[in-house]
């Protein structure tokens, strides 16, 4: 019998500690199979963040350096410019890339840093418990905004793929969701975009994939996925901000 | 060959980082350490190194953190307030056990302080700094000459035990133009930074740079094996200059530049027929404790000079035999605190035996 699916050969066969539902998963499997495809395994280092991502070297079979909070941008910086042949990326958290990582994010973005940023946005503090995140939506409940996000007290969420767009540093910024297979179709391809520009030097590339957090949602797997598309894409809307494939 | 320079001390630590092969050098503007990443920002590039000039102290170090991760040898510098808030990615290199030379010259605090000299950020350096629990190498050059020597030995340090390594000077010392002999990069015998992450390459083992340790008693083990660590550093590496201790009835002690005006008041006390000598400690991490008890067998008074409020002075009390005796002298930092050799002298008049 031919064998049509399989575990990536960049994952390792171990059981992650993601919760039922988590959108974690389905991401880290879209990287392996990049790097699976462009057959950069071997030079690929991982840069972790602090966030339920932490233990990124624990699932995926490559060299990894694990980063201080919000500070991946720039633990990449220095590895990629000391091994400027290896493939460098981060993963990161909304709380740890858009709050307290916004200086290292928007500067590594602005020099145009050849690394690619994989940028987890679940709308809340995952690890931590759920708290108020930078991406946090207008009226949404967590544990540090019991009568919803206020707008007025707290800003309006952040829109990091459209904000990073803007830096002439990034080749490639866009916006996926893994909520249902035509979008997780349309998230490989852009995962394999944003490695292919590294490949070819390109400059900053960059991913935001909108993604369920059940738990810290209150809400079961089924109905957090159906969140993603009902309330998340709305407001976040799914697109490629920039491409500079024909410049 | 070596030739013989008049430059700033400043400009001897980026030569000899540049002489110690540093490849990636990552900081920010601050007086009074600016003309460290000017040199580089000119020279580095030239050799096929990297200089960046980061959008803040917190980048820098973490910059350092994965060029050093990555197996290169990495390098920042600052002065108090930046060096304040590279105390995150210090910590979280020792506690990825990763090498790293950090150079602080320091100025008054705290706070914005002033740009004069200081030797106030002693406990910052030689306590760890950070959080969690941790000690990193900390060299104090007296000379320009030992801005140089110390920043390439900071480098071997580093490598050699894995542990971040600051060079811990002043703005006297940053500021001040002396005659240099650009030594040419010691020789030795570094272990292979197996540990670095490459890209793992076919078939071999997936390297991991980190400071998380959440299996059962996996951080007791982490930190007892530090523990070891900075132990045999202590037996093995602690580094201090002595002069005229061996008649000594006083023994004055200061580090850096402090150490320089203190020597000139020790030789005042001896024309004028006083039996005092110098303990100057090189190594403030490891503190060379040994000097200091050997010396107190036989010489009972201690003088300890800090532009500070008095910070080494609790090492040097713990240091010297019971019986000994330790007074203490402080400037604390600011404009026109800088003691003068017959202010001193004056110090070693009042106490000595
Ligand atoms: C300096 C610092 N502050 C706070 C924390 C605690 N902390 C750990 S993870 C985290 C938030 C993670 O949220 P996010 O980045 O959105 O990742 P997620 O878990 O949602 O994937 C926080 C605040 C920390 N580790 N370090
Ligand atoms: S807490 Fe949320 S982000 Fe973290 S593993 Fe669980 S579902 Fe995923
Ligand atoms: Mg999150």
């Amino acid at each position: 019998m031919k064998q049509v699916f399989s575990r990536p050969a960049s994952l390792k066969d171990v059981q992650t500690h993601f919760c039922p539902g988590c959108h974690h998963g389905t991401i880290h499997r879209l990287v392996a199979e990049a790097m699976d495809e462009f057959g950069i395994r071997d030079r690929t280092i991982g840069c972790a963040s602090v966030g339920c991502s932490v233990f990124l070297y624990g699932y995926f079979d490559i060299d990894v350096v694990e980063s201080p909070h919000g500070r991946a941008p720039a633990v990449a910086t220095g590895v990629k410019r000391a091994r400027p042949d290896t493939i460098v990326f981060t993963y990161q958290g909304d709380g740890d890339l858009a709050a307290i990582g916004t200086s290292e994010i928007i500067h590594a973005a602005n020099r145009g840093e050849d690394i690619t940023v994989i940028f987890v946005n679940n709308t809340t503090y995952g690890m931590t418990g759920g708290q108020m995140a930078p991406t946090t939506m207008p009226g949404q409940k967590t544990s540090t905004s019991p009568y919803g996000r206020d707008i007025k007290n707290d800003g309006a969420p952040f829109k990091m793929a459209e904000l990073l767009s803007n830096l002439d540093g990034v080749a490639y910024s866009a916006r996926v969701a893994v909520n249902s297979p035509k979008n997780v179709i349309q998230a490989k391809k852009a995962v394999k975009t944003a490695f292919r520009y590294q490949l070819e030097g390109r400059g900053f590339s960059f991913i935001e994939a909108l993604a369920a957090c059940p738990t810290n949602w209150g809400m079961n797997p089924l109905p957090a996925n159906q969140r993603v598309g009902d309330e998340m894409i709305p407001y976040f809307p799914l697109g490629t901000y920039k491409n500079t494939e024909n410049l | 060959m070596s030739e013989r320079l008049f430059i700033k001390g400043n400009e001897a630590v980026a030569m000899a980082a540049i002489e110690a092969g540093v490849r990636c050098y990552f900081g920010y503007p601050i007086t009074p350490q600016s003309d460290i990443p000017e040199y580089l920002s000119r020279e580095l590039p030239k050799t096929g190194g990297t200089f960046i000039q980061v959008e803040s102290e917190i980048g820098a170090i973490n910059m350092v953190l994965g060029a050093s991760a990555a197996g290169v040898r990495a390098m920042t510098s600052s002065s108090g307030p930046g060096i304040s808030l590279k105390q995150e990615g210090i910590s979280y290199m020792a506690g990825s056990e990763l090498p790293g030379v950090i150079v602080d010259i320091m100025r008054a605090g705290p706070g914005l302080g002033g740009i004069d000299a200081s030797q106030a950020d002693y406990f910052q350096a030689t306590r760890g700094g950070g959080h969690g629990g941790y000690r990193i190498i900390v060299l104090a050059p007296g000379s320009v000459q030992e801005m140089y020597d110390l920043t390439m030995l900071a480098f071997d340090l580093s490598d050699q035990w894995r542990i971040p390594a600051l060079v811990l000077a002043d703005s006297v010392l940053g500021q001040m133009k002396e005659s240099l002999v650009a030594n040419p990069r010691p020789k030795a015998d570094l272990p292979p930074k197996e540990w670095a992450v490459r890209g793992r390459g076919e078939g071999m083992q997936q390297n991991i740079v980190k400071s998380l340790y959440l299996g059962d008693g996996e951080m007791e083990k982490f930190h007892w094996k530090m523990h070891a660590r900075y132990q045999e550093l202590a037996e093995k590496e602690c580094r201090w200059e002595e002069v005229q201790t061996a008649d000594a009835e006083l023994i004055v002690t200061a580090f850096g530049s402090t150490a320089r005006i203190a020597s000139t008041a020790v030789a005042m006390a001896r024309e004028a027929g006083m039996k005092v000598g110098l303990l100057r400690p090189i190594t403030l991490f490891p503190f060379p404790k040994q000097a200091y008890a050997a010396l107190s067998e036989h010489c009972k008074h201690f003088l300890d000079i800090e532009l500070s409020t008095g910070q080494m002075v609790d090492d040097v009390r713990l240091s010297v035999a019971r019986d000994a005796d330790v007074a203490f002298y402080g400037r604390p930092p600011g404009a026109g605190s800088l003691p003068t050799p017959e202010e001193l002298f004056e110090q070693i008049r009042k106490v000595y035996p």
